[in-house]
């Protein structure tokens, strides 16, 4: 069923007047209620001083607001999740191949493990490895928190990549295996030179998202662990200019959505070449498994 | 038997209780809530899809945490929305339910407008060619194919928001993650066994999901 955008309608009738009107007084009912809940947050907000210029003024007007809290936050931000990243792609390909083996004694240790690593929340294992850290490695208490949320993404990650590598090899037309064994490659060969470098375009879109996941999964550490990532970055503004809580949880959120759809924007671009590119099999993983 | 599993010291089950009970709750109103949405998105009236839109791809684009501890400081604290007051704990619990509601729902709007676009367009005209308007072709005639479609996508989706309550103990709703937090600090020599209990826990919460869910789907899909 295609959707309403673009094409004609499916699920209703092409509007004539009658109908026409009709949508037009459901479409002023819901302007109405968006209104009047507009209006109340913001009746609200009044009566409680957050709409107040203050409040919202040094996010314009201060420059320490940004060099002090959001940047360095947002860096942080940036830098545990391409952290994760890099490190969370490298064992995935591995899991993944793994979970592709052919023999049995290497696949199905592998895809229990695989399947307790996405089974377990983010933040539990963010918390054990702060705490083994702290126990059984000698890091520095400051960096900790972020040892900690990196290798928490890490371990989850990494079995939502291995997911994603073995559907990326499994979305190849069975064409490419069939003619790497009839020139004679092996099992290792076939994967290394055949399969993997065409999975790898394949899986992009889906290894894009899936660092969606991981950026917003770095504001974790922020609360429980005082990472001093971008949500952290709340409570410290909040308590150095006037109480602004309402202003700051905005402009985080806002920078957070703002870094999600750059990213969302790139998926769908590597995803759309993918799909259309000259030298690709057209197969495209877009799904992600988890998506917390 | 290890010491921190005596239930008088750690009350593990309560624990898992208050995590189980957030996880239905918020089920329930992000699944009513992401209908609503799906409904909004492929309605015939602009504002509407446009409202949507909007809210599927803002929302789901913040970061849990910062929707519940939003929830928390700028709802509840600053705005004094108390939702039905009582103790502090049972707002927390209900604040928690209500942002992990509002952010799962944006995963089932989109779980369902895909299974949305799955149900053959013949169903949709077939529907309008007896003269049935949108509503009765949703609710009637697509809404009820789309679900038995989507059963699998959306055993993943709660099964994420069972993990996803976790985050509720950003503002102290004592749920399992809480009380762990609580038990790997003090039990300093038996960390990894504390894990453990923990997330054998949460393989005992989401398998089944998995399984009974896999069961339902192969049962009501439509066959083509």
């Amino acid at each position: 069923m295609s959707a309403p955008y673009g094409g004609p309608p499916v699920l209703y009738d092409e509007p004539g007047p009658r109908a026409r009107r009709r949508h037009r007084l459901a479409g002023l009912a819901f302007l109405a209620v968006l209104a009047l809940a507009a209006w109340w947050v913001l009746e609200t907000m009044g009566e409680r001083h957050q709409l107040d210029a203050e409040k919202w003024r040094p996010f314009v007007e201060d420059a320490r607001v940004w060099t002090a809290f959001l940047l360095p936050g947002l860096r942080t931000t940036v830098e545990a999740a391409a952290l994760a990243t890099v490190l969370a792609l490298p064992l995935g390909a591995l899991l993944g191949v793994a979970l592709l083996a052919e023999r049995r004694w290497i696949r199905a240790p592998t895809a229990a493990l695989v399947d307790l690593g996405r089974a377990v929340p983010v933040l539990m294992l963010m918390l054990l490895c702060n705490e083994a850290y702290a126990q059984l490695r000698d890091i520095d208490p400051d960096s900790r928190p972020l040892y900690a949320v990196v290798t928490g993404l890490v371990i989850f990650n990494g079995a939502v990549v291995a997911e994603i590598f073995r559907a990326g090899v499994l979305a190849l037309p069975s064409g490419q295996r069939d003619a790497a064994r009839a020139v004679g490659m092996r099992g290792t060969q076939t994967m290394a030179y055949v399969l993997l470098p065409q999975a790898v375009t394949a899986m992009l879109p889906a290894l894009t998202s899936q660092m969606v996941v991981i950026v917003k999964d770095t504001a974790l550490g922020g609360e429980m662990l005082a990472f001093g990532e971008l949500l952290h970055q709340v409570r410290l503004i909040s308590a150095n200019y006037g109480a602004n809580t309402i202003a700051c949880l905005t402009v985080v959120a806002l920078l957070f959505v703002a870094l999600n759809l750059l990213l969302t924007t790139l998926a769908a671009r590597i995803e759309s070449r993918a799909r259309h590119g000259r030298k690709s099999t057209g197969a495209v993983v877009t799904r992600t498994p988890d998506q917390t | 038997m290890p010491g921190f599993l005596d239930p008088e010291r750690y009350d593990l089950l309560a624990a898992f209780g208050v995590t189980v009970r957030l996880a239905l709750w918020s089920a329930a109103g992000a699944l009513v809530w992401g209908t609503v949405l799906a409904a909004l998105r492929v309605s015939p009236v602009p504002l509407m899809r446009t409202f949507g839109t909007v809210y599927v791809n803002v929302v789901r684009n913040i970061p849990l945490a910062v929707i519940i501890v939003g929830m928390s400081l700028g709802l509840h604290q600053t705005m004094g929305v108390a939702l039905g007051g009582g103790t502090a704990k049972d707002t927390g619990f209900r604040l928690a339910a209500l942002g992990l509601a509002g952010y799962t729902a944006t995963f089932v709007c989109e779980s369902l407008r895909s299974g949305i676009n799955s149900v053959p367009v013949g169903q949709a005209e077939a529907a309008r060619a007896l003269g049935l308007g949108f509503r009765q072709v949703l609710t009637l005639v697509v809404l009820p194919q789309a679900f038995r479609t989507v059963v699998t996508p959306l055993a993943t989706v709660l099964m994420s928001l069972t993990k996803n309550t976790t985050v509720a103990s950003t503002i102290g709703v004592a749920e399992a993650s809480l009380l762990m937090k609580e038990m790997i600090e003090n039990e300093s020599d038996a960390i990894f066994a504390v894990f453990a209990v923990f997330a054998l826990g949460f393989v005992c919460l989401t398998l089944p999901t998995a399984l009974v869910l896999g069961r339902v789907s192969r049962r009501v899909a439509v066959r083509r």
